[in-house]
């Protein structure tokens, strides 16, 4: 039995065996073999199992994404039969020896290089995709079949150094029980995923964490930050009357979600939902979201060859908006910069990304590209309360080009002949402290703020948020958080707009509180957080959170803040 | 042994899709195609082989050589032909 401890990032327990992602790079190792025609025989099965890996993610791609998307994969099957690479290979084997992988890995690598020295940037980018096919056959060769997300075959735990958008793009989410990753923090992709699907995670549990058998049995607990690999009996007992009990308690919460959140002195708080695609709509509402909070629009674009064009994002937007009826869906335009690379669009590489050339900023130096985002939402405004934000505002400036640009939108889709909504609320993610300090010199050209308490607080503490390393400073309860997010609210109330927080903050229970005191209007969350955050906030009276507010602001640390609500709470 | 020579009119050239149907045009015949970039002068290489077309690198416009050999050489030519000529449109 090990215990590992890491860092809660959404809530609930799992047991289940391990499914192992491994991301790192195989490296194959070179030896001169005495018979040529069983490495032969090894590659040819190594080959025909990852024919049926590609048929699979294939087919998944092609029901689920794209003709289009699918095709790349078809591409990656092709380079499993191309002739002049098998050839290549089996004269290293035959005439030099070598064994299978070496063999494999230098035909994969010359024209993986060869791509790589192409002026083309598409061809520049299919070296990748070579690497990626010669990589899988690897894992193959060295009896790592597992490795593959989208190979998933019965229900388990994912076990990952790390996860990124598209490594989950292609997950069965249905097989997933839990996530428990060695690197990243409570805002990683994979805690807002998990939180999405109201699967439990764990993050940042180190690199023991890989070192964990393929096949292991895995207790997950995602309240208190903790994995356990090979139970005894008793810990697996204590576990399951443990989940049992929690089990119970969301059940209590799940059964009151569709009710309102009024504090005990009257207050009507609205609750929403923060959704990453159209399907999370449907959850959102069964876990009592009012409407959506946050609807990211980044599923569109990542993990794919060519932008979505408008048609794409016109029916994309209404199924999300068709699900929601008249209740608020608050759009947040792409987000997307040097982190992220996207072949159609040259983000470069960048030292900070997070610091750089993205959302709004790279969104406003290419009109064109931006403007059909803006088109296909104002199209699918008719009929809903569809509201737009522009995500990373440092300055007024960005905002009133930003709101030109959706003026000029609106001109050609209404002289392109289709209705458009008559009055659409617009505002900013204040997320950089700059738009934060100057909030009542934004108020007059917006209609609402929505605080990324994420972003605010990485920028605010100077701490980067994938870094397990400073993991510790990014905490938005931080009373440098709560003052801005404070001033934020009192700026937007003289001014007759309101104010929501977007980010994992307005979900969490210890900070829930706080902003209920500050005076927040909206608290838009994971779905999964919805029940429990309603039972909270009808807990309180609006009078006594604000006097814990007040108290909050007059701290030194968020660690103090989170003693104090804990005391308020007995 | 045929010989052929066509301009790629395709917008994206031999890359992606057009790139894959390209190949599996030139496989469906018994005849070894080998085809080089006209237009870059580049060296010869299997026209069956997905990986090796991608490196002829070759872009809009661009004119591509082919040439066949074995017993259906003249129709794979004319089958390749005829799917560079209606823009991949089969």
């Amino acid at each position: 039995m090990l215990k590992l401890k890491g860092i809660p990032a959404s809530s609930g327990m799992a047991a289940g065996p391990a499914f192992t992602y491994a991301q790192q790079e195989v490296k194959p190792e070179r030896r001169v073999v005495a018979d040529p025609a069983a490495e032969w025989r090894r590659l040819e099965a190594a080959l025909e199992a990852a024919r049926g890996q590609l048929a699979a993610i294939q087919a998944k791609a092609q029901a689920e994404t794209s003709e289009a998307e699918a095709a790349i994969f078809e591409a990656h099957a092709m380079f499993l039969d191309d002739p002049a690479l098998l050839e290549m290979v089996q004269t290293a084997i035959d005439e030099q020896h070598l064994n299978t992988e070496a063999a494999w890995w230098d035909g994969i690598g010359s024209y993986a290089a060869e791509m790589e020295g192409m002026t083309d940037e598409y061809l520049r980018a299919r070296a990748a995709d070579i690497r990626d096919v010669g990589q899988r056959v690897l894992r193959l060769l060295a009896g790592q079949a597992e490795g593959d997300l989208a190979a998933l075959g019965q229900p388990a735990i994912v076990v990952a150094r790390d996860l990124t958008p598209s490594d989950t793009v292609r997950l069965d989410k249905k097989l997933v029980l839990g996530f428990c990753t060695a690197e990243g923090g409570p805002t990683s992709h994979t805690a807002i995923l998990a939180k999405a699907l109201a699967l439990p995670a764990v993050v940042g549990l180190g690199a023991d964490l890989l070192k964990v058998p393929g096949d292991a049995l895995l207790l997950l607990d995602g309240d208190r930050g903790e994995l356990i690999v090979d139970p005894d009996d008793t810990t697996r007992e204590d576990f399951s009357v443990r989940s049992g009990r929690a089990a119970h308690q969301a059940e209590i919460e799940l059964a009151a979600a569709h009710e309102p959140a009024i504090t005990v002195d009257g207050r009507r708080l609205e609750v929403v939902a923060n959704i990453g695609n159209p399907e999370d709509a449907a959850t959102a509402l069964r876990y009592g979201a009012e409407g959506v909070g946050l609807f990211r629009t980044e599923f569109l674009y990542l993990d794919r060859q060519t932008a979505p064009d408008e048609e794409e994002q016109v029916t994309a937007y209404n199924a999300a908006l068709d699900v929601m009826g008249e209740r608020p869906v608050v759009v947040r335009t792409l987000d997307v910069g040097g982190d992220k690379q996207l072949p159609y669009l040259d983000l470069g590489r960048e030292d900070n990304p997070f610091l750089g050339w993205r959302a709004i900023r790279m969104c406003l130096d290419k009109p064109d590209f931006f403007k059909i985002q803006l088109r296909a939402l104002l199209r699918a405004s008719p009929g809903h309360d569809l509201r737009i934000m522009f995500p990373m505002i440092a300055t007024v400036d960005e905002v009133q080009r930003a709101r030109s640009l959706l003026d000029a939108a609106r001109r050609e889709v209404i002289a392109a002949g289709h209705p458009v909504a008559g009055r659409i609320q617009t505002g900013i993610m204040v997320e950089i402290p700059a738009a934060a300090v100057l909030a009542d010199r934004f108020v007059p050209v917006v209609d609402f703020f929505s605080i990324g308490t994420n972003d605010l607080t990485q920028y605010t503490l100077a701490a980067e948020r994938t870094n397990p390393k400073v993991a510790h400073l990014g905490d938005p309860c931080h009373p440098a958080v709560l003052r801005q997010i404070q001033r934020v609210i009192e700026a937007a109330h003289r001014g007759g707009i309101w104010v929501g927080v977007c980010g994992e903050m307005a979900g969490d229970p210890e900070a829930a509180p706080v902003l209920l005191g500050l005076g927040l209007d909206e608290f838009s969350m994971a779905p999964g957080s919805i029940p429990r955050v309603k039972v909270i906030l009808r807990g309180w009276s609006f009078a006594d959170a604000a006097r814990l507010a007040a108290q909050a602001v007059d701290l030194d640390s968020a660690d103090e803040a989170r003693a104090l609500v804990r005391s308020w709470a007995k | 042994m045929e010989q052929l020579r066509v301009r790629v009119v395709n917008e994206v050239g031999l890359h992606a899709r057009p790139a894959a149907m390209f190949v599996n045009a030139a496989k469906s015949g018994k005849s070894k195609v080998r085809v080089r970039n006209a237009t870059t002068e580049s060296k010869w290489v299997d026209a069956k082989s997905i990986l090796g077309v991608l490196t002829l690198g070759v872009e809009k416009d661009h004119e591509i050589e082919l040439t066949a050999e074995g017993p259906d050489e003249a129709e794979v030519l004319a089958k390749i032909g005829d799917l560079i000529r209606s823009d991949f449109a089969a």
